[in-house]
């Protein structure tokens, strides 16, 4: 299918969920790309996993009641992230233990909800890989909404929540509330996930929030760029694999995952200063950067010029 | 009023003491050197004085007053293994990083700001590398980062842990010259350190600790072998009493 027969079909009346499954799609890669560099520099990809998991039990009881499936999974997911910092505290089991605890429980748990319901086989796909269709427009302002309110929060958080990746030590004895800037974190990334569920499916979320802020890191070294490319790399990615789905029948959540991943792979090979190829391309022609770890007077005299521009 | 005031303070760490009845003070425009082997309680010390850790009994007071987090008369430079080295942040946000406490919520660095981070920058020598990603720092770099982080808050005292540890000896001597120049412009500075040529060399008053302080006075007046093998735990042929003997 053309790129224009795609664009008809997104005019057509009759197919109206399909602009809505993209405006969805797009708006859910934005706010996960954002909130995924943090997920991506603390190295705490295993937390979204957990919540991506804790929330199915929440949307099976919604389906069950017929309620909202975002209202479902934000208060299970909430709920699970809120039992993770907690249970955290306590020092004696690693966090990693916990997660696993909550994260298999919790989704035994939507297992069996969700096996209450009559004719659930169809809907269980549904909530594991994703879908386009049955999208009601009401999820269509929610996610809007939670999505405005996520990136409201990142913007007036993000000093703090840079400082406590940075440095936790440093950034209580700053008198920073840590471990409530941890709670607000992992709600935020646990609101993302919720509202990407929809398009992407439960098994497939964790890419989303992942796989554009990873690229994204590969591609610069500054924090700003990187939060700015991690969305872009998201919303172009859910782009592309709706296009690429619509167009071959392959189900939505996979495409676009499997595209993100493509540009994941390519950023690794060709990044400007780190990726593989980039350097091995470059070493013979002995723009190779000079080895950092030199003694440190040396260098500075050598260097007068930093030729890397501003981070943020 | 003294700067810091450590009295009969105690501290349990797991349900096992730690720190027993420390006395300790600090005045401006001295550079001490908190010495003992691993393990004596020294990080645990200056985290009781920055109240990051819960204590037993005794108080700490900082300039006259009982000390609490955010107090930004105390710039802390913790060990360089609790800093996130790989974050995409370029040195002189990295340092700026260090006033995030100071601004408050919802306020970004102003004129003000910048200028005590560029101020900061230069007593460490980083001007040149502030642009360029605190990853691709060697380990003297780094730790420069660290204190810089520390003076952008322009404190009157200043607590250091290790900041020695793994570095050449250029940068050791350009380090311990920032600080006795510190002192000498009426900060209080404490540090703990394994290098004793370094702190023997370059601090005012040492106190070694080992659970308790053992001893605290200036280096010539700690010449008691005793002492030594009492606070390292080490036998009297130990290079370590030679290396006392010899400073
Ligand atoms: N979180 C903790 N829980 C229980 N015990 C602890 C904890 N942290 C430290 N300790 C114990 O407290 C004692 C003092 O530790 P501390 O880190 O203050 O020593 P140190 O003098 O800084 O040692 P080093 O020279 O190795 O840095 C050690 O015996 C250590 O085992
Ligand atoms: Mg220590």
């Amino acid at each position: 299918m053309s790129i224009t027969d795609f664009l008809t079909d997104l005019l057509n009346p009759d197919l109206a969920f399909l602009p809505k499954a993209l405006a969805i799609a797009v708006m859910s890669s934005i706010v996960c790309g954002v909130v995924g560099c943090y997920v991506v520099l603390r190295g705490m990809a295993f937390i979204g996993d957990a919540v991506a998991h804790a929330v199915f039990p929440g949307i099976a009881v919604a389906f069950v009641l017929q309620g909202s499936l975002i209202l479902g999974g934000a208060v299970a997911g909430v709920a699970t992230a809120l039992l993770i910092a907690i249970f955290a505290q306590n020092r004696r089991v690693k966090e990693d233990s916990i997660i696993g605890v909550f994260l298999v429980g919790a989704f035994a748990l939507g297992i069996v909800i969700i096996s209450q319901a009559p004719g659930y086989a169809g809907s269980l796909q549904q909530f594991l890989f994703g879908s386009i269709t049955g999208i009601p427009d009401r999820d269509l302002y929610l996610v809007g909404g939670a999505g405005l309110v996520i990136l409201g929060l990142v913007l007036a958080l993000h000093k703090e929540f840079v400082a406590v990746c940075l440095d936790r030590e440093m950034s209580r004895s700053m008198g920073l509330a840590v471990f409530w800037l941890d709670i607000v974190l992992y709600v935020l990334v646990t609101l993302a996930v919720v509202i990407s569920l929809q398009t992407i499916g439960n098994i497939l979320v964790l890419a989303l929030l992942i796989t554009p802020a990873a690229a994204a890191r590969l591609l610069t070294d500054r924090l700003g760029v990187m939060m700015l490319l991690a969305p872009v790399i998201g919303g172009a990615s859910a782009t592309v694999g709706l296009y690429l789905s619509w167009s071959y029948d392959t189900p939505v959540g996979g495409t676009i995952v499997l595209v993100a991943t493509a540009v994941f792979l390519a950023a690794w090979l060709v990044a400007p200063r780190h990726g593989v190829l980039t350097k091995r391309w470059r070493r013979p022609s002995g723009q190779e950067p000079v080895d950092v770890t030199r003694p440190a007077r040396l260098s500075d005299l050598a260097h007068p010029q930093d030729p890397s521009p501003a981070v943020r | 009023m003294r700067a810091l005031e450590v009295d009969q303070l105690d501290v349990d760490l797991g349900g096992r003491p730690v720190l027993r009845d420390i006395r300790l003070h600090l005045d401006r425009g001295e550079l001490v050197g908190l010495l003992g082997p691993n393990g004596a309680g020294k990080t645990t010390l200056l985290r009781a004085i920055l109240a990051l850790t819960r204590t037993r009994a005794g108080r700490v007071l900082v300039e006259g007053k009982p000390s609490r987090p955010g107090r930004s008369e105390i710039g802390y430079v913790p060990q360089r293994h609790e800093f996130t080295w790989d974050f995409p942040i370029s040195v002189e946000h990295a340092v700026m990083s260090g006033r995030t406490g100071r601004l408050g919520l919802l306020r970004r660095p102003g004129v003000t700001d910048w200028r005590a981070v560029g101020d900061a920058l230069d007593r460490v020598h980083l001007t040149e590398l502030r642009r360029r990603p605190v990853g691709e720092l060697s380990g003297g770099q780094r730790q420069r980062v660290l204190v810089a982080r520390a003076l952008a808050l322009a404190p009157r005292i200043l607590l250091l842990d290790e900041p020695f540890t793994g570095l050449d000896m250029p940068t050791q001597e350009l380090l311990g010259q920032l600080f006795t120049s510190l002192a000498g412009e009426e900060h209080a500075v404490l540090m703990t350190t394994h290098d004793l040529v370094a702190a023997v060399d370059t601090c005012t008053r040492l106190v070694l600790l080992n659970g308790r302080v053992i001893a605290d006075g200036h280096p010539a007046d700690l010449q008691d072998a005793e002492l030594w093998t009492k606070t390292f735990g080490v036998s009297e042929t130990s290079p370590l009493l030679k290396l006392v003997r010899a400073t």
